[in-house]
Order: structure tokens, then C-alpha cells, then sequence
């Protein structure tokens, strides 16, 4: 399987199987296009047909390209067999460790952002702050379930973690007493809304956090218009300076800003570019999650919208590289030649198996998203991991999974998805959330048509 | 190749004997939280080099 497109004035062809990438002109497009079903002389004549007039493009041009394409078939370049599907098979038995927590430290926000898909921090439950003592047997059962894993990942989520910064400054301080000893790496993240943040928070995240992911949505309008303080005031104006001193004094350490966009702005490009006015480099941006009735929701007619945005974005991406102020788009960032291997490409986000979410009460879930989901509730880090049954439905989750999936040229981007996602749009884990594929796909498109580009030039 | 350029890749089929170290980062934990992939995931030993 291939898949081919045109973008930007490049032609491009991929080979999933291979991982290849390759910029072609107009005629070894058509003639990849065609070389599955036609024979040589039906493609020579076909495109004598369509180039003839063209006097460069002689016969024996159109059969020396027919030949660059048999040479890259043979060198598993072009029109590769996916043969990986006996490793999904495999990975049903696979022993896996986990390596990554995201603490809920505190179910309780001192925003009430609109569309929140953890209900304003509250995950459709009580309000609750983490104890230290959860979040060190946390730590703990990290630890001990992280086999020979050394770079171990702990997020602070909520709600808002700021909220119960404290705790979060014990648990930093007691998985740094012990990480030498087990032969760990703790590599801390911390989510905020920026409302609390202040010198205090800064100077520990600078010293402890691998990285930082700051919410905003963009322009001011669109900012406020969901993203509200309790008193129903937009949030825009208190955390755009703090977030800025933040990144300020970050220096070259990893941070996102990150914003959502929803109905209410399908114009989203307007809002990274603001961000990037701001003086944030480090962007993301990402779709609304929410029920398909919310007034803000996505809709299909969006989509066309949308497609040209990621374009948008894309086209504005190159052109700020090229005079010097380079932006980042986390779904753009897509490294060729040291992205993941096939295993990570085939068994997918590690949600329920290698990744787990604690709720401020020690239980279990298989990611941040399925928290208050009770049926999803995997057990807690005092017992471990009770429910295998739902954890061997999410070990099951992989690129091979979905019938829907077997014939997409993406599954090896994304692992065919996110089980939340799908979860929430089917009701089944291994589902699948078609609006999501539209906008991954069209994202994939354009990380590479980007990489293209830049290697044109080289 | 004069109509067809190939940009340098890693080579996924070689992977199957390579990879598989599990020293990689998880896929939701940076950044998107929402609509998490693995295209933009890095090979922790590729970096480390």
C-alpha cells in the first residue's frame, strides 16, 4: 500500500510499510499511481498519451522512470508489504512495564472552562486534592512496576495541580530521594492553567521539570470566551503575563503552550500565530473533546475549514523557518530518520498498560481521559492492577485492531488512535473516531510535505 | 533518480530487529492530552546518539 498527494506544489508518496518518503514530478506520480494494475506498455502508452505533447517527456523517459519505481519496489521502498501484523499478535502476550503516570493531583480547578472534558476538574465526581501519602505510593508503585525502565514520566494533572502545589513539591522531593537507588530518571511534567503560577512556581519547574504544558487558547476573544474564572471574567489578561515570565525564564528547557480549539474558532491558525506573537514558540493546538450536541462541538462541515488551516499553518511554518523565527507545532514535529520503531508504531499510546492515571484517591485508569468512567477502573496503587480484564483490552489496542484501520495509510502514524477518542465517539475502545482520523491524516500530510520541503532546501 | 527523490527515512522493516527498547517517552504525556499519536514520538536511543 502507498499513499500519494499533492501539497504545496510537491508531490508526494509515502510507503507506510517502509516509512519511506518520497518527493516526485508530475509523471513518476502518475506512473506510481498507475504501476499496481497497468502493465509497462499500458503505462508508457498512457502516459505517451497524457505527455505527448510535452517534448521533453520522451518514451524512453516515461520507461526509464517505470524503471526507478521497479528499483525502489525491489529495494522495499515502494509498494512494501505490511508484514507486521504477527507482531500485534505478539504484543497480546507481551510482559509490559509502566513508565508513566499522570497524577491527578488535585480534582478541583479554579477555572470553569466551558468545555473541560474533566468537568471543570471535578471528572464527574467529588472535589478531592491528592494526599502526599497517595502520591508517594505512587512514586512507589512506579517504581516497582517499571522493571529495567530507567527515564520513568510523572505529569500533574487535575484540575488545576497548582492547586495543591505542596504536595506536588513533597512528591518531586521524595521520587528525587530515591530515583539513584532504583536506577531511575524521573522526568516531571506539569500541566497549568497558569492562574497560581508566581516566582515560587517558576523557580521549581525550571529546576524539576522536564517540561511544562501551559493552557491558552490563543487570541484574547476566543481565550476568554471559554476559558472563564469562577466569577464568569475571562482568564486572558491574569495568565498571559505570567505565562509569559514563565517561558522567559525557562530558557532552553521543554514547555508547550497549548491551546483547544472547537467550533468557535475554526480559524485556529489565528490563534497560534497569536501565540507566536506573544513570543511562544513551543505551540500546540488541539481539537475540542466533547459531545457531539455541545454547541461549540466540531462539525463536518468544519472539516474543509480545518483541512486548510493545518495548510495554513503549515505553508506559515515553512516561511518563518526560512526568515529565521522558527515556530514548533507539536503535530508537525515528526523526526524521519529517528522517529519510533515499528513496535511503538504498532502498539499505539501505552494507555492502560505503560501509562496509567491516579485519582487524588490512589485508583487506577487507563488514561487521564477515562477517569469517573467506573467500568474502566483498573484498581489502585496500593493492590496494583486488579481489573485485567480491561487491561488486556487496552493491551489489545494496537494498529491492527480495527477492521476500519487495516486498509489506512496511517495506522503506522497512529497506532490507530486514541482508545478515548474512540471510546467516546463509539463506545468501544477499538472503535473508531473517523473525525479524529480526518484532521490526523490531514496533519500527517502536511509534517511531511514540511520535511519535503526542507530537504528541498538543502 | 531524476523524477523521483527519496528523503532519508528510517527503515521501519529494520526496526523489527532493533527496536523495541521501551525507553520511549508515552505518547499522551507532552503535550496534546486529547488526540495523542506516535508519528511525533522520538526513538530515545536515535537521540541519544
Amino acid at each position: 500500500m502507498i499513499h500519494q498527494y499533492k501539497l504545496n506544489g510537491y508531490n508526494i508518496v509515502l510507503d507506510p510499510a517502509s516509512g519511506s518518503v518520497h518527493s516526485v514530478d508530475d509523471l513518476a506520480y502518475d506512473i506510481i499511481e498507475l504501476f499496481p494494475d497497468h502493465k509497462r506498455e499500458e503505462i508508457t502508452a498512457l502516459m505517451l498519451e497524457k505527455y505527448g505533447s510535452d517534448s521533453e517527456i520522451t518514451e524512453q523517459e516515461i520507461i526509464d522512470c517505470i524503471d526507478d519505481v521497479e528499483e525502489l519496489k525491489a529495494q522495499g521502498k515502494l509498494f512494501s508489504e505490511d508484514k507486521y501484523e504477527n507482531i500485534a499478535f505478539d504484543f497480546k502476550k507481551r510482559n509490559t512495564v509502566v513508565k508513566a503516570l499522570c497524577l491527578h493531583i488535585a480534582h478541583t480547578c479554579n477555572l470553569n472552562c466551558e468545555y473541560c472534558f474533566a468537568s471543570q476538574g471535578k471528572y464527574h465526581g467529588e472535589r478531592a486534592l491528592m494526599s502526599f501519602e497517595v502520591g508517594k505510593r505512587a512514586i512507589d508503585f512506579l517504581i516497582e512496576n517499571s522493571g529495567s525502565r530507567v527515564n520513568l514520566e510523572v505529569d500533574f494533572f487535575g484540575g488545576e495541580p497548582l492547586m495543591n502545589f505542596d504536595v506536588v513539591k513533597q512528591i518531586v522531593a521524595y521520587a528525587r530521594s530515591i530515583e539513584k537507588q532504583h536506577n531511575k530518571n524521573f522526568r516531571f511534567t506539569l500541566t497549568t492553567n497558569g492562574m497560581l503560577v508566581d516566582d515560587d512556581v517558576i523557580e521549581f519547574a525550571n529546576k524539576e521539570c522536564h517540561n511544562v504544558v501551559l493552557s491558552l487558547d490563543g487570541r484574547k476573544e476566543v481565550h476568554d470566551r471559554l476559558r472563564k474564572t469562577i466569577n464568569g471574567k475571562g482568564s486572558y489578561d491574569i495568565i498571559v503575563p505570567k505565562f509569559q515570565d514563565f517561558v522567559k525564564k525557562r530558557g532552553n528547557r521543554g514547555y508547550y503552550v497549548r491551546g483547544t480549539f472547537t467550533h468557535n474558532n475554526t480559524d485556529f491558525t489565528n490563534d497560534i500565530f497569536h501565540m507566536a506573537d506573544l513570543g511562544f514558540t513551543e505551540l500546540s493546538m488541539e481539537p475540542v473533546v466533547c459531545d457531539p450536541s455541545d454547541p461549540y462541538a466540531l462539525t463536518y462541515d468544519d472539516l474543509p475549514v480545518l483541512f486548510e488551516q493545518y495548510e495554513i499553518l503549515a505553508k506559515d511554518m515553512l516561511r518563518r523557518e526560512k526568515e529565521g523565527k522558527p515556530i514548533t507545532f507539536y503535530h508537525y514535529m515528526i523526526d524521519l530518520t529517528a522517529g519510533p520503531c515499528i513496535y511503538k508504531r504498532v502498539s499505539g499510546c501505552g494507555s492502560g498498560t505503560e501509562y496509567m492515571a491516579v485519582t487524588p484517591w490512589g485508583e487506577l485508569f487507563p488514561c487521564h481521559q477515562f477517569v469517573g468512567e467506573p467500568k474502566y477502573s483498573l484498581g489502585n496503587i496500593f493492590d496494583g492492577v486488579t481489573n485485567t480484564e480491561v487491561q488486556n483490552e487496552f493491551k489489545l489496542c494496537n494498529a491492527y485492531a480495527r477492521e476500519d484501520c487495516k486498509d489506512c495509510w496511517a495506522k503506522l502514524y497512529c497506532s490507530g488512535g486514541c482508545a478515548a477518542n474512540s471510546y467516546h465517539a463509539t463506545g468501544s475502545v477499538t472503535g473508531v473516531y473517523k473525525y479524529g482520523c480526518e484532521l490526523f491524516k490531514k496533519r500527517i500530510e502536511c509534517a511531511i510535505m514540511m520535511k519535503v520541503a526542507q530537504s528541498e532546501e538543502q | 533518480m531524476k523524477r523521483i527523490k527519496t528523503i532519508e527515512t528510517r527503515d521501519l522493516k529494520k526496526t523489527v530487529k532493533t527496536g523495541g527498547c521501551g525507553e520511549c517517552q508515552t505518547s499522551c504525556q507532552s503535550a496534546c492530552k486529547t488526540s495523542c499519536g506516535v508519528a511525533n514520538q522520538q526513538c530515545e536511543k536515535c537521540s541519544e546518539k
